[in-house]
């Protein structure tokens, strides 16, 4: 257990506000009349709905299928009918809707048949597709579908394999809980995890805030048969970022641009080792999940609460208060504010903080930087906040890269100590998301040159394919309709061999219509009646009358 | 001094073959200044600079004989990539050629599509798909938001839908940060 830790750089040590939820018991599942289950409860590409309006649905069918490889099943998360499959508005900062499908429920909460998964005897592949299909999802806050995250790389293994159970951020108790009262199931799901990866080298990080999380994690890993190592770490936000994390337990340091699997090391949440357990050995789909509901309510507290249960009922079932400002999905430091309070719970819904002024003032206004270099100092990631503020205040974009932007995992610790406080991440995410839209403008706009070249290459190819065409076609011709006319231009033809092709062509033609002209003779006309025979001849009659006036000049032309 | 100007004239005529060589074996192919104004434009290929498509658009710059403010689609944006790229003054797009427009897709309203297939010989990137007398479609990932096929439409089947902001599209705004107020 003495383990040499290491340290990362910067971080704080901030007031951490736990104790307020991690006393209580935790909350049973509350029924909402209606579910509204968003189809992008994961990274890459949404789920694809399989079900139609007004079919009933049981707990745990899966309602909506992974498509593409980075994906995951979506399921409904009670009994009931679905009711819409519509545009609603999602837990996102943008505020903007986006598909979900919305299941009334019918109070019954009827479960789907569920088996449980014999891991031992399926093979990895085998596993990962009904866990992909289970919709699982990595809990700790990037919602990266778990079965991509089981599949082991080109080598074959990665070496190590940890579990963190950190928790660093202020007000977030929902991991705590989870690991105090479900510890043995949280252990199963890493053995599970252990298998399919072939890790040696298995830790648990949690911050030594966390006692009775740590004692029962300590418990529960000695009845494992893998060796386990449960770490108290020092209490330091973010010791809970997945980078400072391994920094701390390992000493590693995840190379700029490059993903902790390329060092060959895992990490996974506690919470997706539970939600493994359930799929697993319940054959559960991920539907519920710890949330904890916090701040400014009466009864601040972790819920077990279904997938697509509006906040504003968790905020109600901890007893409402007057004065709300705001809801943030996530802590205080990287939490999103909601754009309204009825918006649903999704896989990625750690925390529901309710503000308000006392507990959260708003920020006085922000006043010029004064580049007292603060945020570096407590910068996790080893960055220059001041320097990536003031390329992406002035769409320096380019600049910006250079200092290793997308290295910032927006902890907000810049932000937190500046002293003029200047939104800082607000400043780094607007920088990303506009280097990623025009990097995919950029990436549309070579594509649409590629398909014009490649259009005109085409034309110019078919002009000359047709070219080619109509000279072979000629040639044929020419050789076909020459030997008959041998003898009779033998003379004309010495003189322009040319020209009398010509004309043999025109003379084939000439010849072709008029055998055409003749398959278009009148048809039906054996057996006629006699009165048929006297209309018919009547017509031609009129024809031929009709067509001797047109060769005729007009009346007024024969009398000027 | 025949041994100096000698050697001179040595000296000429290896630097002169080195250079005739390297005039032929090291030639750049195409235009490089034309290609990295080409890389500049929006490649939506509309012609409304009035050439026939962005490369022959970014040859007539490079060659002087066009301005850098007739693309529409490019924006105010663009112009200003193209002065910064030739060194020349920023200047306002000129209106004759357009004005930019929200990015667009082409839609076919597939009920009263004929199946011409004029507006699929129009479009410059291929991004229509269908045959004569078969409903045509807009493969809306391809559509660069030209217009060409709008002309071409017999029955005025094809609308431009603007792309509307969703989550995928989304970005994060510019901060703004809030002034005091000053009595």
């Amino acid at each position: 257990m003495n383990r040499e830790l290491f340290r990362f750089n910067g971080g704080l040590h901030l007031p951490d506000h736990k104790a307020e939820s991690n006393t209580r018991p935790i909350h049973p599942p509350i029924l909402p009349a209606r579910l509204v289950i968003s189809l992008r409860q994961h990274i890459g590409t949404p789920a694809k709905p399989i079900v139609s309006v007004g079919e009933r649905v049981l707990k745990g069918q899966m309602i909506a299928a992974a498509e593409g490889i980075i994906s995951a099943a979506v399921h409904a998360s009670s009994s009931g009918t679905v009711r819409a499959i519509d545009l609603q508005t999602v837990p996102h900062a943008s505020g903007l809707p986006d598909l979900c499908i919305t299941i009334e429920t019918d109070g019954l909460d009827q479960w789907v048949t569920r088996t449980p998964l014999d891991y031992h005897t399926l093979s990895p592949s085998e596993v990962r597709a009904q866990l992909r299909d289970l919709g699982l999802v990595g809990l700790g806050g990037a919602v990266f579908p778990g079965a991509v995250k089981l599949e082991v790389g080109t080598n074959g293994t990665y070496p190590t394999l940890i579990l963190n159970g950190a928790e660093c951020e202020p007000w977030i108790t929902c991991d705590d809980v989870l690991m105090r009262h479900h510890a043995a199931e949280i252990m199963q799901g890493l053995s599970v995890m252990h298998h399919l990866l072939g890790s040696t080298d298995i830790l648990i990080g949690i911050e030594d805030n966390k006692p009775e999380a740590l004692a029962a994690m300590r418990g529960a890993a000695a009845t494992l048969d893998v060796p386990v190592e449960v770490i108290a770490v020092p209490t330091r936000y973010p010791g809970g970022g997945a980078k400072q994390l391994i920094k701390t337990l390992t000493g590693k340091e995840v190379p700029s641009g490059k993903l902790s699997t390329d060092i060959g090391i895992q990490v996974f949440n506690v919470g997706t080792a539970f939600a493994l357990y359930r799929a697993i050995f319940k054959g559960e789909p991920l539907i519920s999940r710890m949330v904890t509901v916090s701040g400014h309510v009466q009864r601040p507290q972790n819920m077990e609460v279904l997938i697509g249960t509006p906040m504003v009922a968790l905020i109600q079932s901890a007893g409402e208060r007057d004065g709300r400002t705001g809801i943030l999905m996530g802590g205080p430091m990287m939490g999103v504010p909601m754009p309204r309070e009825d918006v649903p719970v999704v896989k990625a819904t750690n925390c529901v903080l309710v503000k308000s002024d006392a507990l959260f003032p708003s920020l006085p206004s922000a006043l010029p930087c004064i580049r007292c270099t603060r945020c570096a100092d407590a910068c996790p990631a080893d960055l220059q906040p001041q320097e990536l503020f003031r390329f992406a205040k002035s769409d320096d974009f380019g600049r910006a890269q250079e200092y290793h932007l997308f290295d910032c995992i927006e902890c907000g610790c810049c932000s937190y100590v500046c002293p003029s406080h200047i939104p800082l991440v607000d400043f780094y995410r607007y920088a990303k998301s506009e280097i990623w839209a025009r990097t995919k403008e950029k990436t549309a706009a070579d594509q649409a040159r590629e398909r014009h070249e490649f259009r005109l290459f085409r034309q110019t190819r078919e002009k000359s394919e047709k070219a080619d065409k109509l000279a072979a076609r000629a040639r044929t011709q020419r050789a076909a309709s020459s030997p008959p006319d041998e003898l009779a231009s033998a003379t004309a033809a010495s003189a322009d061999p040319e020209a009398d092709a010509k004309k043999a062509l025109i003379a084939a033609a000439i010849a072709r219509a008029q055998a055409k002209k003749a398959d278009a003779a009148p048809k039906n006309t054996d057996n006629l009646s006699a009165h048929t025979q006297q209309e018919i001849a009547e017509i031609e009659a009129r024809r031929a009358k009709i067509r001797a006036a047109a060769h005729q000049p007009l009346e007024q032309e024969k009398t000027p | 001094m025949f041994a100096a100007i000698g050697v001179m004239i040595a000296i000429a005529v290896v630097i002169g073959v080195v250079l005739g060589w390297s005039a032929i074996r090291l030639k750049v192919e195409g235009d490089p200044l034309a290609e990295k104004i080409d890389a500049i434009l929006p490649q939506t290929q509309c012609g409304q600079c009035g050439y026939p498509g962005c490369k022959p658009y970014a040859a007539a710059i490079a060659a002087g004989d066009a301005d850098i403010n007739q693309c529409p689609p490019g924006g105010e944006d663009g112009v200003k990539k193209l002065a910064e790229l030739l060194g020349v003054e920023v200047k306002p797009l000129d209106e004759t050629h357009g004005t930019p427009k929200p990015k667009s897709v082409a839609i076919i309203d597939e009920q009263i599509c004929i199946g011409c297939t004029l507006c699929i010989q129009a479009c410059p990137v291929d991004a229509i798909v269908g045959a004569a007398k078969q409903m045509h479609t807009v493969v809306a990932a391809e559509c660069t938001g030209c217009e060409l096929c709008l002309p071409p439409c017999p029955v005025d089947c094809i609308a431009m839908v603007a792309i509307g902001q969703d989550l995928p599209h989304w970005k994060w705004r510019y901060p703004v940060i809030e002034l005091k107020q000053v009595a």
